[in-house]
């Protein structure tokens, strides 16, 4: 540590920090702008600055910037230094001259940055007496709003965006007092982390397109601690609430998990919850063949009367439901009826998944741990596409090598500018092997092409050259033998190899050979780590709780009287001939959020709670069990599956369920059944918890107008709900402050800090863990004891077939998630389907780019855009933007050119 | 003496042009490092630097639109608007204002109709303010595209305007 | 009197080509420079006292010394000649650019040599179109004759030299920012560390030197330190190109012993203020140096004494303000071109500087209020060093602070009787 004095008062810090970060940390309150945890310095806003004195003697002292300044040991600053206390006021005031003062119109206000600093240096009275400048605006699509008259040029937005995230169309433009922000031209912003933006900004420039349709200031929302649904990660979300609608969606910092940082479907695609599909009421199918809405207990006794009807009852999961709701349906039917969600061959591999997490032998990163690789290796993996936020973390990981170079130039970390000088384009290796290009390919050492198999045979053979023990590849081409050997010795000579794959590219092999890489690292003593991909939110979750060959087409193949469907779309799980002959002789029930195929040839179709109405577990792709909270409350009767489950159970007097009264309880029974889960009740604090004898609010201490928010139907107060599985209270009441424990933390707000950044008052130190740690809990810890055999199953070579095409899956950020695909805003960032080929294979079906391509998948007709894509191998037909039909690939299919004048 | 060619800022940069720009890139040691001349060549043959043409030199340098926007928009020489046939750069920094940049001005203003920053209606030229162009003994200074002038008197600069036509 | 720098200039400014340039003994120094090891040159340059022409007055030999050397350094350095020259009234670089292209190019060779470099640009302004051609074709005449290039006169040194033309802007003059202009980025200056010494262009040792510093190299190399220091009235090196420009009778351009008297320019080598005009103040150094009142006016141009009367040799190009124009509209001239020209980066500058112009806009319009002298003081001392990213600001500010204190009283008078007590703000024909 080292130790130094602000205005005489002792304080310390770390030595990597910079005095900013320091007094941050110490609780001191010292405005900045331009500095970001993330981002590191630059000393453009010039907002940080403080007295410097040179010793005990020094009265006068001179002005640093606090962030740009390395705190040294026995050092003197001053913070209250008047004259340092007058620039601060000054440059707010500089940055207020063209600043429209427009506060009450805009959507920041009450949690801007730029508001908390004004008041912090005390600037309060405007003497510019002159014309502003004004800017134009932009229309950047859907998800952000552009004010760019509110900027003050802190140049956050480009550092993040192009700095950090890669996004090569937002920049600064022009120079003095008219540098702009914004995109060349009108357009949405393509980097799927754009939604980022709207954080970054310590003012209004960039906000929230979906939230200004139904704005609320942020001291009228309720807040719920979230998890996403969007895609495996389980990044940590804050879902904000009012009038039973969900507003927005913002990042909720955990330091190991995603940080400060989301992706944009994440952010955006919470629309489905507002959305008019929604099942609210539950809907019984009458002899006239139409759902009608019957109530709550008519739905439980027709529920209880098809569960005593006799004969096979089977339940079918969801690795969109929380782990309660997947169990409390294992409950009802028995582990023996259960199956998995998944279709075969996705269930295939998270089975496989499950095995090798859970045999403890491989240490899983976290996304933190990810941005500390130093050597990474993505085997079939679309990151940017398939799971963004760790696209984001791997981007990080690269910059290892500038950072080394900056060590060896004596330039701290976080001095930015310097970093970059010194490092110019310098990175840490990556290798990206893929069958079609991806977004992380400008950063990659090598960026590879190749089918599945010839990728997952480039991954044994890297396995086999650092551990000869490891199964060796017969017939590799020397080609591949070269990249595999290249790849081995850059793995070998990394402290921290990373090795990624996942689920996407269907390739079963190719995760035994990700898993053979990392066995083998280990068996050299590397401490390698190794990530899994999965799709779902609980893909993981529901691969652990069975973890075995249940899939859902084993449950469809025996005849069973009556089905019981939770959260799931089966037509996206496998083909309709398949549901049709299972369901035809079936009754079915079916609890779901939101109207589908699958609800519409329910008898009865029950409203489930998505993520916004309940509160659950769900598992991450790193093993993480987190808890997510349930910010609306409706008069409905939509609720939790589980309890609609253990209701029904009760009424068909199974006593299995019995107990199961709130989620303590049904945590309690999955922890006791399942030992895998054993740990999950440590995954947050339980409903009685309690602070200095209080609850935590939900609704920030200003939030305003509850009394009269039904004014316009009932002047009588209403009583506010009641939240029986959380020791959240729903009203402004109980306590809020530093001992809420992280997981519980419904919004970041400490006095004088309004806006994201309070969230440095809730750090043990800036941009590490929330103090009381990280929320989340890790189940599947690695163990040095624990052994994984290498897998041997090294396929053969991808040959390519006259006439037929491989048909991969290539990922799409927007509109792959079944869920977020509803949202309004993510449809209109969704490309139409298209099928992509080499050019020569194009040439050989005599097809020209844009044209219209038939194929059969899955029995049906696809009738697709052709995309050339030159890299993509031959014999491998890209398929993207048709995610319902990814229980199809990969497939073989003929491709025929559609009739002209077909559509 | 004109140099812009101003017949079709939209369409595709010819071959020769684009040939010039390659060049200058490979002469350079990181491509980007030769934005500024691939611009500067665009502009002496059109003129100012359209959008199309931004986009063309941007892929030639391997960069997006926008980065290359983002430099091209920094500096006070490469036009991103048209400009007249003749781009008049009169000096209005402290020597010049000493000496009489004013009445230049002034007599500009009269003689062309046009303020600084504006062109003349039958796009001849276009005047612009221009920071000290070190010709501070010979203030008033102007540049008329690339040549220099000093020493401005009413009558000098009525005879060095004739000579652009 | 010795006059190294401009000894070769034609009377009728035509440059010497390469031969003439042999002939008057061009390229000697190059020869012996690459005789002598790198050390040696550089032991000599410091030896000569030679500071920076550019403006900071910065030791040469001291910013060589610190290029990184021996085995384990970056092979690849970089120099780079600022030919920037944007500091309104400043005109002395484009004389030796113009004029005596070769003993740019000789200097540059030898300079880069002394610095290992394999690289060297020429980072000149867009608007001088002459000087560029002239420096082109310098180049291709000296690697025709085997000066530059590969195998420097059989040497093993080699050298590329390449003339860079700006995109305009007053920011590229600052050195880091120059470095960045040169990769084609937003000239935006660097943060320091690291130094550019050590880590400059493409985050390789660079050396930023100003065209007349570098000039001097042949020189002092040819005839050796002592005889560099012999030339000045100063303790420091060498002649220094002194210009005039202002409403004197001969404005222009004299190269003179460093240390040479203010009033000996003015009345001597400049003819003295027109008839009819006095010279109330100089800015000594450009735009970016302070008032020298009347009073002053014997004070020796050179580094330290300047200094001593409150102001700093800067480019040593001297404008004259005379009795007839109005100081506070000269400073609503100097900080227009100021705030113009702030990079945008850092808020004092971008921010501070086009208010401080239009508050001097108002008071010279009759608009302005009393209390705008205090936020124009409050200005001079926030947009001073620390406070901003880069000198610009400032330098901008070192006219404002001396002009609010040598001309308050004028300041005062626009403001009581709410205009301009000069009345000419327009001006007429000179
Ligand atoms: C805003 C600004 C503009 C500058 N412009 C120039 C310039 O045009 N020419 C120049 O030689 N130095 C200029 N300088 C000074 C350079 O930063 C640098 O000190 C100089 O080039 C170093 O060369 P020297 O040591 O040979 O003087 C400028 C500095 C600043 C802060
Ligand atoms: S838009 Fe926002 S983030 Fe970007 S420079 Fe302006 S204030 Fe900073
Ligand atoms: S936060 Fe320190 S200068 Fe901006």
């Amino acid at each position: 540590m080292t130790n130094f004095l602000v205005d005489g008062k002792p304080c310390s810090g770390k030595p990597d920090e910079n005095l900013l970060q320091a007094c941050l940390a110490a609780g001191l309150d010292l405005p900045y702008f331009c500095w970001h945890p993330s981002l590191g310095s630059v000393g453009a806003c010039r907002q940080c600055a403080v007295k410097q004195y040179a010793n005990e003697d020094d009265k006068t002292g001179h002005m640093v910037m606090a962030c740009m300044t390395p705190v040294t040991e026995g050092a003197r600053y001053s913070l209250e230094d008047p004259q340092a206390a007058a620039f601060r006021a000054s440059v707010i005031e500089w940055l207020m001259i063209n600043h429209p003062h427009d506060c009450p119109v805009c959507e920041e206000g009450g949690e801007c940055h730029l508001q908390d600093m004004t008041m912090m240096t005390g600037h309060a009275y405007r003497s510019y007496r002159f014309t502003k400048r004004t800017h134009r605006n932009q229309n950047l699509g859907p998800f952000i709003k552009h004010e760019m008259n509110r900027c003050i040029a802190c140049y956050r937005c480009t550092r993040f965006y192009r700095d950090y995230a890669g996004g090569r169309d937002l920049d600064v433009f022009a120079a003095h007092d008219h540098v702009y922000f914004g995109r060349h031209e009108d357009g949405t912003l393509e980097s799927e982390f754009s939604g980022n933006l709207v954080e970054i900004c310590p003012t209004g420039v960039f906000t929230d397109k979906t939230f200004s349709a139904r704005y609320a200031r942020k001291w009228d929302m309720r807040g719920a601690p979230s998890v996403c649904t969007g895609c495996g990660l389980g990044c940590n979300t804050t879902v904000n609430e009012r009038a039973g609608e969900v507003r927005r969606i913002v990042n909720r910092y955990n330091g190991s998990v995603n940080g400060y940082f989301l992706c944009d479907r994440g952010r955006f695609g919470y629309g489905f919850v507002n959305a008019p599909e929604r099942i609210r009421m539950p809907l019984v199918r009458g002899a006239d063949g139409k759902q009608t809405a019957v109530s709550h207990e008519d739905a439980i006794s027709h529920f209880a009367a098809m569960l005593g009807a006799g004969g096979r009852i089977i339940g079918i999961g969801s690795p969109r439901a929380s782990l309660e709701s997947n169990f409390a349906l294992r409950t009802l039917v028995g582990a023996e009826n259960f199956y998995l969600g998944f279709s075969a061959h996705e269930g295939r591999m998270l089975s496989l998944i499950a095995n090798i997490l859970s045999s403890r032998a491989l240490h899983i990163p976290s996304l933190r741990d990810v941005e500390h690789a130093d050597t990474v290796l993505v085997l079939g993996s679309d990151l940017p596409n398939a799971a963004p936020r760790a696209a984001l973390a791997v981007r990080q990981a690269v910059r290892g090598a500038a950072f080394e170079l900056a060590t060896k130039a004596n330039i701290p970390h976080w001095q930015d500018g310097g970093v970059r000088t010194v490092a110019g384009e310098a990175l840490s290796p990556l290798f990206v092997a893929t069958p079609a290009t991806t977004r992380l390919d400008d950063i990659a050492h090598t960026a590879l092409r190749a089918a599945p198999a010839d990728i997952a045979r480039l991954g044994f053979a890297v396995a086999a050259c650092i551990d000869p023990a490891a199964p060796a590849v017969a017939g590799l081409s020397a080609d591949l033998a070269a990249q595999a050997r290249m790849i081995a010795d850059a793995l070998l000579a990394a402290e921290r190899p990373l090795i990624i794959s996942g689920v996407e590219a269907g390739e079963i092999s190719m995760i035994q050979a990700a898993a053979n890489i990392a066995l083998a690292l280990r068996a050299r003593q590397k401490s390698v780590a190794l990530m899994l991909n999965v799709p779902e939110c609980n893909s993981l979750g529901l691969a652990l709780m069975t973890n075995g060959q249940t899939n859902f087409e084993a449950a469809l193949a025996t005849p069973a009287a009556l089905v019981i469907v939770l959260e799931n779309e089966l037509s996206r799980r496998t083909g309709n001939m398949a549901i049709d002959a299972a369901l035809s002789a079936a009754r079915l029930v079916v609890l779901d959020h939101s109207e589908s195929p699958t609800t519409q040839r329910a008898e009865l179709v029950l409203p489930a709670a998505s993520f916004a109405e309940s509160g659950g577990t769900l598992v991450s792709s790193e093993g993480r069990a987190q808890r997510f909270y349930q910010p609306i409350f409706t008069e409905n009767d939509i609720g939790a599956a589980w309890r609609w489950l253990s209701d029904a159970c009760r009424a068909a007097e199974n006593n299995e369920c019995e107990g199961w009264s709130t989620e303590d309880d049904i945590v309690a029974a999955l922890a006791d059944a399942l030992p895998c889960f054993s740990a999950l009740p440590d995954t947050a604090p339980s409903e009685d918890f309690r602070v200095a004898g209080c609850k935590i609010p939900s609704e920030p201490h200003r939030f305003s107008g509850r009394t009269a928010m039904h004014a316009g139907r009932n002047v009588r107060e209403p009583k506010p709900p009641v939240s029986a599985d959380s020791p959240f209270s729903t009203t402004m009441e109980g306590y809020y402050g530093g001992e809420v424990p992280p997981a519980l933390l419904p919004f970041f707000w400490a006095p004088s800090w309004n806006s994201v950044q309070s969230v440095n008052k809730f750090q043990t130190e800036i941009g590490g863990a929330l103090a009381g740690g990280d929320p989340g809990v890790r189940l599947l810890e690695a163990r040095t004891e624990a052994a994984l055999a290498y897998y041997t199953g090294v396929p053969e070579s991808f040959a390519p077939r006259p006439d037929m095409w491989l048909a991969v899956m290539l990922p799409r950020v927007f509109g792959d998630e079944e869920q977020s695909a509803r949202a309004a805003p993510i449809r209109e960032r969704m490309t139409p389907p298209l099928l992509a080929l080499n050019d020569k294979d194009a040439a050989m079906i005599d097809a020209t780019a844009g044209q219209l391509l038939e194929c059969e998948m899955d029995g049906e007709l696809q009738s697709l855009v052709l995309e050339i894509q030159p890299k993509l191998p031959r014999g491998v037909a890209g398929v993207a933007g048709l995610a319902a039909k990814a229980h199809a690939m990969p497939a073989w299919i003929r491709i025929t050119k559609a009739e002209p004048g077909t559509p | 003496m004109s140099t812009a060619d101003q017949s079709s800022p939209d369409a595709p940069l010819d071959a020769a042009l684009r040939q010039e720009i390659t060049a200058a890139v490979q002469h350079a040691e990181y491509k980007r490092a030769a934005s500024t001349d691939a611009l500067k060549l665009v502009q002496k043959r059109f003129g100012y630097i359209s959008d199309k043409h931004l986009a063309e030199v941007a892929a030639i340098l391997g960069m997006t639109p926008a980065e290359l926007d983002a430099v091209a928009t920094f500096y006070n020489l490469i036009f991103r608007r048209p400009v007249g046939r003749h781009v008049i750069l009169l000096c209005d920094s402290v020597a010049c204002w000493v000496m009489g940049e004013a009445a230049a001005r002034a007599q500009l203003r009269e003689r062309l109709g046009i303020k600084p920053g504006e062109t003349t209606a039958d796009g001849r030229f276009t005047l612009l303010p221009i920071v000290c162009l070190g010709h501070c003994d010979h203030a008033p200074a102007m540049m008329v595209d690339e040549d220099q002038y000093g020493d401005l008197n009413a009558a000098r600069l009525d005879a060095i305007l004739d000579g652009y036509k | 009197m010795e006059k190294p720098l401009t000894a070769l200039i034609q009377p009728d400014g035509t440059p010497l080509d390469i031969t003439g340039y042999e002939r008057a003994g061009g390229y000697q120094a190059l020869r012996k420079a690459l005789t002598m090891t790198p050390e040696a040159i550089i032991g000599e340059v410091t030896r000569s006292k030679l500071r920076g022409r550019g403006g900071g007055g910065f030791a040469t030999g001291r910013k060589w010394d610190a290029v990184p050397r021996g085995a384990d350094a970056p092979r690849q350095r970089y120099l780079a000649v600022n030919a920037d020259e944007m500091e309104p009234g400043s005109f002395k670089d484009r004389l030796l650019l113009e004029q005596t292209p070769h003993q740019m190019i000789e200097s540059v060779i030898i300079s880069a040599f002394a610095i290992q470099a394999s690289i060297a640009y020429i980072f000149v302004r867009a608007e001088y179109v002459l000087s560029i051609n002239r420096l082109v074709r310098a180049v291709a005449e000296a690697e025709a004759k085997g000066y530059a290039g590969a195998n420097i006169l059989g040497s093993g040194y080699a050298l590329t030299i390449h003339v860079h033309a700006s995109g305009g802007r007053y920011i590229c003059g600052e050195s880091s920012a120059l470095l960045t202009a040169l990769e084609g980025r937003r000239p935006i200056p660097r943060a320091r560390p690291p130094r550019s010494a050590s880590s400059g262009l493409w985050g390789k040792p660079s050396v930023v030197n100003n065209v007349e510093t570098l000039c001097n190299v042949p020189h002092i190399i040819e005839r050796g330190a002592d005889w560099f220091l012999g030339l000045s009235h100063s303790t420091d090196g060498g002649t220094k190109l002194y210009g005039m420009s202002g409403r004197v009778k001969r404005p222009g351009l004299w190269e003179l012993p460093l240390g040479t008297p203010l009033n000996e320019i003015l009345e001597e080598h400049a003819g003295g203020m027109q008839d009819g005009y006095e010279c109330r103040a100089v800015l000594p150094g450009g735009a970016s140096s302070a008032f020298i009142m009347a009073a002053d006016f014997n004070v020796a141009m050179d580094f330290t004494s300047v200094q001593k009367v409150g102001s700093a040799l800067g480019t040593g190009n001297i404008m004259a303000l005379d009795d007839r124009r109005c100081p506070v509209g000269m400073l609503r001239n100097l900080e227009h071109f100021f705030a113009q020209e702030s990079c945008g980066f850092c808020t004092p500058c971008r921010d501070g500087l086009p208010w401080v112009e239009r508050i001097l806009a108002a008071i010279e319009d009759g608009e302005g209020r009393p209390e705008d002298l205090d936020t124009l003081a409050r200005h001079t001392i926030f947009l001073g060093s620390d406070f901003t990213f880069c000198d610009l600001a400032p330098g901008a500010m070192q006219p404002l602070a001396s002009g609010l204190k040598h001309f308050r009283a004028e300041f005062e008078q626009h403001i009581s009787e709410k205009c301009c007590p000069w009345h000419d703000s327009a001006g007429g024909w000179a």
